[in-house]
């Protein structure tokens, strides 16, 4: 893999890596970065390097994930935690309007204040750019985007990072998304063990660079970083066999293996949750016990659950096995007619955080063989 | 935010009691028709909200021609339905939309229509009557095929009737359990196709009602020569959003709420009755 030729990276030093924050919070931003919370790295407020979770890894594998000392001093040495960047992004329950009764009977109806100021993320993987590309389609799109969707991504700035090892969980390479940064960042890092590789993706991202003093990088840093990402490519055991994979599908709906899926899985939902493009939501209406007025709220939904496809009070997908159906021919499926590409980037959430350990590159090696249809 | 996203207030002007637990609701808004024409097509459908209740998806069944009101009817069937059918005029909801794709009306001037309907599915094709019979000239023979559970259930009988006297048109209507003023036929709905004749080369069917039945109308006309272009149904799924957002409504790739619900049968056909879609 040959890193992007937008690059032409400068060097910040480590014991220099605070100017980074300082930049991004001087230009007004509210900055988010890996902070190791309840035992995950997620992201959340930082000011200062010191915060981030210098020397932590992490090991993965279906049904399980553990902080480790990962024995460098790297505050980008994790892979995935267990958030990407939908929460911050599709909230997990948000109010889309509030109704009010006014004293002549009538209904009038307020839309929520939006906004909160911008916010930067720094350290955003290559695989949660990849799904924020697909949120970005399916909540923008349309004749009108999704205000609230909307009023937050204006404000965002992304700091990506190139991977330099990959999680047992991780696939992007077979599904094209990682693991080195290509496109949707405003700034991008590769993380060696002196420092940081530094190079803008976007003018918005430019203006902070500029700020930043930085080094010239050296020819065996540039070669340092490339060899990291080749690694963390060429370490990736897990795959899905073509990155099209609608029609081998849709034409394996009598599968025995579904129903061999669908008898370990829990219908939990925790895949639909961790997974980076997953948008799928119920709405219900909260009456005030103050007031005459309510709230319309939003909430995370999973096809998963038994309320997904009720249809006169009873449910379409009636057991696990349809529903994990749904789940993978949508994701894989109909996400090419919808979209133009898969639902998925290759970040193994669902694999990790499944407590049965389903993984889905294995499902779909068995339903699909080593065929697709590229 | 638009009316896509947020609801306008409307203000029930009149309830219709159509049969002992069906009523229409007359609707207008509250801040008047909008400056440019609230254009809908029948088939489509509004999310209505009852206050502190929540939405439900319902068709619209008056005419887009009639600007100062637009009509719901509702069976009561849950929570929202069942205060929806308790409202007095004076009574507030909030309306969003109207969304989705609606019968294909304007690719029908000049054809016969075949529309054939079961059960609670006869809402949005009454819509299609009604607009039919408004532009009798635009249109060929009209065959309504209607067909209810009980003989009680059949709303808008006298209707029925008077539609059955209109020009060019036919109606056979059919219960699976008659009752004993019922004159009509005793037994499935698809049975009636057998004592009408099409002309499968001028004809558009549309089809409205419960999937079992929808899926044995189709091998019947299919197999009277009908082509798969000329056949059209409305589909029903959970509905949250009407927008093609939260995901509920899916069929394969499509979203009954903004690709549909009403399809050209070769759109649906590869998953239409597959268990789980």
């Amino acid at each position: 893999m040959t890193p992007s030729p937008k690059r032409n990276p400068g060097f910040l030093a480590r014991a220099r890596g605070q100017v980074l924050i300082d930049a991004l919070l001087g230009a007004g931003y509210r900055v988010l970065g890996p902070r190791v919370r309840d035992a995950t790295i997620v992201f959340a407020d930082v000011r200062s390097v010191d915060e981030l979770p210098a020397g932590l890894g992490e090991s993965q594998a279906p049904g399980r994930y553990r902080l480790e000392a990962a024995g460098d001093g790297r505050w980008f040495g994790w892979t995935v935690g267990p958030q990407g960047l939908k929460p911050l992004l599709f909230p997990p329950r948000e109010a889309l309007w509030r109704s009010f009764r006014d004293a002549g009977g009538g209904l009038r109806f307020e839309a929520p204040a939006q906004g909160g100021g911008p916010v930067a993320v720094l350290g955003v993987r290559p695989c949660d750019l990849a799904a924020l590309a697909l949120l970005d389609a399916h909540f923008l799109s349309g004749s009108a985007p999704d205000p609230g969707y909307a009023a937050r991504r204006e404000g965002l700035l992304l700091v990506g990072v190139d991977c330099a090892r990959s999680a047992p969980t991780c696939f992007c390479v077979s599904t094209g998304d990682g693991p080195m940064l290509v496109a949707g960042y405003d700034i991008g890092l590769s993380e060696l063990d002196e420092g940081l590789l530094v190079w803008p993706g976007t003018a918005t991202g430019a203006a902070i660079v500029d700020r930043l003093p930085l080094a010239a990088a050296l020819p065996d840093q540039l070669a340092a970083a490339t060899d990291a990402g080749n690694r963390a490519a060429a370490g990736q055991r897990r795959r899905l066999p073509s990155r099209h994979l609608a029609r081998t599908l849709f034409a394996n709906l009598d599968h025995a293996r579904w129903r061999q899926a669908g008898a370990r899985c829990l219908a939990c939902g925790n895949c639909t949750a961790v997974c980076p493009t997953c948008f799928c939501h119920a709405t219900r209406t909260e009456p005030s016990l103050a007031d005459a007025g309510a709230e319309q709220v939003r909430e995370w939904d999973s096809c998963f659950g038994a309320e997904h496809s009720l249809l006169h009070g009873q449910p379409l997908r009636a057991d696990a096995a349809t529903r994990y159906r749904q789940w993978l021919t949508h994701k894989l499926g109909g996400w090419h007619d919808q979209f133009g590409r898969s639902g998925c980037v290759g970040c193994g959430r669902c694999i990790t955080w499944c407590p049965v350990g389903i993984d889905l590159s294995a499902e779909v090696e068995a339903i699909v063989g080593g065929g697709g249809d590229d | 935010m638009t009316d896509r996203d947020m609801p306008r207030s409307a203000v029930v002007r009149e309830r219709i009691q159509e049969s002992p637990t069906i009523c229409t609701l007359r609707l207008a808004f509250d801040d008047g028709p909008p400056s440019s024409p609230y254009a809908f097509t029948p088939g489509q459908f509004h999310m209505v909200y009852l206050d502190r209740v929540g939405e439900v998806a319902l068709s619209i069944v008056s005419d887009p021609l009639d600007e100062h009101f637009f009509d719901h009817t509702v069976r009561p069937v849950g929570r929202v339905s069942d205060g929806l059918v308790r409202l007095r005029p004076g009574d507030r909801v909030g309306i969003r939309g109207p969304f989705g794709r609606g019968w294909p009306l304007e690719a029908a001037r000049g054809r016969d229509l075949l529309l054939l309907t079961g059960g609670l599915g006869c809402a949005p094709v009454v819509s299609v009557i009604r607009y039919v019979l408004r532009r009798r000239a635009r249109y060929g023979r009209l065959v309504i095929l209607q067909g209810v559970r009980h003989a009680e259930d059949l709303i808008w009988r006298a209707q029925y009737e008077a539609w059955g006297r209109a020009a060019n048109t036919a109606i056979l209507l059919a219960a699976d359990v008659a009752s004993h003023d019922w004159r009509w036929a005793e037994g499935p709905v698809v049975d009636l196709l057998d004592r009408v004749s099409f002309d499968a080369g001028r004809t558009l069917a549309l089809l409205c009602g419960p999937e079992l039945m929808i899926e044995a109308a189709i091998a019947v006309l299919r197999g009277r020569g009908l082509p798969d272009e000329a056949i059209w149904l409305s589909l029903e799924r959970n509905m949250h959003c009407g927008i093609g957002r939260c995901g509920h409504c899916q069929v394969g790739p499509r979203y009954v709420c903004t690709d549909g619900p009403v399809f050209r049968y070769d759109e649906v056909a590869d998953l239409l009755g597959v268990r789980g879609f």
